[in-house]
């Protein structure tokens, strides 16, 4: 599965990031093999409608989920438009917790 | 969890900078206190520093929103980009200038102009538009920035603020966060209500005082954030505190409390202090004390003053 | 007194509060008492309009101030993404097989419906404040008033300025909003003076320099109006000075007062000797601006 997480830095050791729309980073993640891509968010220097603008990034590389720390009313618009299931990091501390979590099928759904 | 409580009034002048700072002051003597984080969100007028006494650690430029600039060296004067700009932001040629160009104060920065120029003779460009600052203050960290007068997006240099405040309570473990708001109901003040988790409207007992009270309430119910009300000089016009009341009571919304017009809240910002620093033992800030224990209690804080 | 040329004068203050509102109803209501000229009174304060509550006009004409917003016609669309491409405020985007608006972060411009290649994009107008006009006794009034929620002020303040250009008069009086950002100086644009009016406070002084900034940059002639006046605030004084900026009238620091402009009456139902000031005070304005 192709996983979409937002991070404070730009590999699997990074902290999670819990704001979507506004987070640092997104790795594009392949659950079983943990191979990955880091991207910065194209929306940083937005001052509106960073959600809209980060969904859109993720809808357009097509992943299988998306997980944050929580997502605003247009992200959720967005990405369920794109038919992107969403989830939360809950009390995940690392990007490993949350594959681990997602694996056991124990992560919150949006 | 970090709360978010901002300070409001729809009309300007009704003390919403003076009630923040002693906001801030009480959570410094809170028992046990609590750790603030100030925000002073009146990017055009920023008067929190006033009182606060900052010592200043970073500043930063700001870089507004783009807006569109026309290179009269390509511009053929076809008049197109008069023609789809909805802003009246083109000005055509005059006797003072003789080519197209850009009205920089009424452009919106929405680029349909340079999309629609057969001679790509139009881009954007951003601007410094002001600075923020980071200061440690009296009360904690502050921050704070000043618009360049005449600019635009004052509503982004809000969100700048705001983010930045929240990054450091973040950082420094501080569970508050207190933003001093500006005055009217527009771009501004939607910036900073935006995720606040709690909104006090300070307004005053004027016809005006209550007119705006009643447009600031519902603006910030349109983005669902619970509000509460405190009326600051209520004995100037007792009768119409009355009628703020019911109003409020109509409309279910808590008054706090009611702050008697004092001028020593002007004596006290004339040196530089909050009111509870200046004389906590007033009857304005007496009343500021039993109005902040009941704040502490919404935002489920721990502790009070007595 | 009669013949003159149209004069408009801006009253702003930078802070709120300072007795803006204050200022421009009383000198609008000085300047009607010479029945020889017509005046207008123009609220620019569109977020917190308050003139009205003074004067008591009675609005006899109305227009809304719309903005155009988009509507995909999905069966036209090929989701193409030039429109999100376009967009610069993230009001539109594409994602999969859907094109999704954004009402509220929306601007209006029109650019997106201006560049799909398939003309997929129809506009429907959406509301976004109005405006009024009539009269308050013999003064013509006229104001916008935003919607709650949105949040630009400053096409209202045009669309107003626009409008009221059918009913001329020799004096114009524009109250200004707040603050030195944008609606502010949309106000002040194609004044002839602006009056300022601040208190002998830090906070009035600070607002003060900024709102006198932004004069400067319009290049408008500016003069002042200490309101709450105790004559204790040194500093203030100072300012005057160094930037030979004229005092045109000190309203004294009374409870009264404020007590007065609390209960619904103006400054010169209070004072009433304060309307031969007003009326002093546009004779110099017509004599700077000459």
């Amino acid at each position: 599965m192709k996983l979409f997480l937002t991070t404070t830095g730009p590999d699997l050791h990074s902290e999670l990031d819990p704001r979507f729309g506004r987070c640092a980073y997104l790795l594009l993640i392949d659950s079983e093999t943990l191979e990955f891509q880091s991207f910065p968010n194209p929306s940083s220097s937005v001052s509106g409608g960073a959600g809209i603008k980060t969904a859109q990034f993720v809808a357009d590389l097509k992943p299988d989920t998306v997980i944050s720390g929580d997502f605003g009313p247009n992200a959720a618009s967005a990405l369920r438009s794109a038919n992107i299931p969403m989830y939360l990091y809950g009390d995940c501390k690392t990007v490993e917790d949350v594959v681990r979590r997602l694996n056991s099928n124990s992560l919150k759904r949006f | 969890m970090i709360k978010q409580l901002v300070i409001l009034s729809g009309k300007g002048g009704t003390g919403k900078t003076s009630l923040t700072a002693a906001f801030a002051n009480l959570a410094k003597r809170n028992i046990p206190p609590i750790k603030a984080v100030l925000a002073d969100a009146d990017v055009d007028a920023a008067n929190l520093e006033l009182v606060t006494q900052p010592t200043l650690l970073e500043a930063h430029e700001f870089i507004g929103g783009e807006i569109a600039i026309i290179n009269s060296n390509l511009c053929m004067s076809c008049g197109i980009c008069e023609q789809v700009c909805r802003f009246d932001a083109i000005i055509p040629p005059n006797s003072n200038h003789p080519a197209y160009q850009v009205d920089t104060v009424a452009c919106d920065g929405c680029a349909a102009c340079v999309y629609q120029c057969p001679e790509e003779a139009i881009s954007m460009v951003s601007q410094r538009a002001g600075s923020w600052y980071h200061s440690d203050s009296l009360y904690g960290d502050l921050f704070h920035a000043d618009l360049i007068p005449a600019q635009e997006n004052s509503g982004k240099l809000v969100t700048v603020v705001k983010q930045n405040g929240r990054l450091k309570a973040l950082d420094t473990n501080a569970p508050l966060l207190i933003i001093d708001g500006p005055p009217g109901i527009g771009c501004p003040v939607i910036s900073a209500i935006a995720g606040a988790d709690l909104g006090v409207i300070v307004t005053e007992p004027t016809p005006a005082g209550a007119h705006d009270l009643e447009r600031a309430l519902q603006t910030i119910q349109h983005f669902h954030i619970p509000a509460l009300v405190v009326v600051n000089k209520a004995d100037l016009n007792p009768a119409m505190t009355d009628a703020i009341k019911t109003y409020c009571a109509e409309k279910q919304i808590e008054v706090l409390g009611e702050i008697p017009y004092d001028s020593s809240m002007s004596d006290a910002m004339k040196l530089g202090k909050d009111i509870i620093a200046y004389n906590p033992d007033l009857p304005a800030s007496q009343a500021l004390i039993l109005i902040w224990n009941k704040i502490i209690k919404y935002l489920s804080l721990d502790g009070g003053l007595t | 007194m009669m013949h003159q040329t149209p004069l408009k004068i801006a009253v702003a203050s930078g802070k709120g509060g300072t007795g803006k509102t204050t200022v421009a109803t009383s000198l609008a209501l000085s300047l009607a008492k010479n029945l020889t000229e017509t005046v207008m009174f123009l609220d620019c304060d569109v977020e917190a309009p308050n003139a009205h509550l003074f004067l008591k006009p009675e609005f006899s004409d109305q227009k809304q101030v719309e903005v155009l917003i988009p509507r995909v016609n999905e069966t036209l669309c090929t989701h193409c993404g030039k429109c999100t491409e376009v967009c610069q405020f993230q009001a539109i985007a594409v994602l999969g097989q859907r094109t999704l608006v954004f009402p509220q972060l929306c601007h209006g411009c029109g650019s997106c419906t201006m560049i799909c290649p398939t003309n997929a994009i129809q506009e429907n107008p959406k509301s976004i404040g109005i405006l009024q006009k009539g009269k308050a006794e013999q003064i013509e009034f006229a104001r916008g008033v935003m919607d709650i929620g949105e949040p630009m002020a400053v096409p209202i303040i045009r669309q107003l300025k626009k409008w009221v250009k059918s009913t001329p008069s020799q004096i114009t009086i524009v109250d200004s909003p707040p603050g030195t950002a944008c609606p502010v100086v949309e106000s002040m644009r194609g004044s002839d003076f602006i009056l300022l009016v601040t208190e002998p406070t830090p906070f009035g002084l600070h607002d003060l320099r900024l709102a006198h900034q932004v004069a400067k940059e319009l290049n408008i002639p500016t003069g002042l109006i200490i309101n709450r006046d105790n004559g204790e605030f040194k500093e203030l004084d100072n300012y005057c000075k160094a930037e030979n900026l004229p005092v045109f009238l000190r309203i004294p620091f009374q409870r009264t007062i404020a007590e007065g402009i609390a209960n619904g009456h103006t400054l010169v139902d209070i004072l009433p000797e304060t309307i031969l000031s007003f009326q002093e005070i546009c004779q110099t304005i017509r004599n700077i601006v000459k």
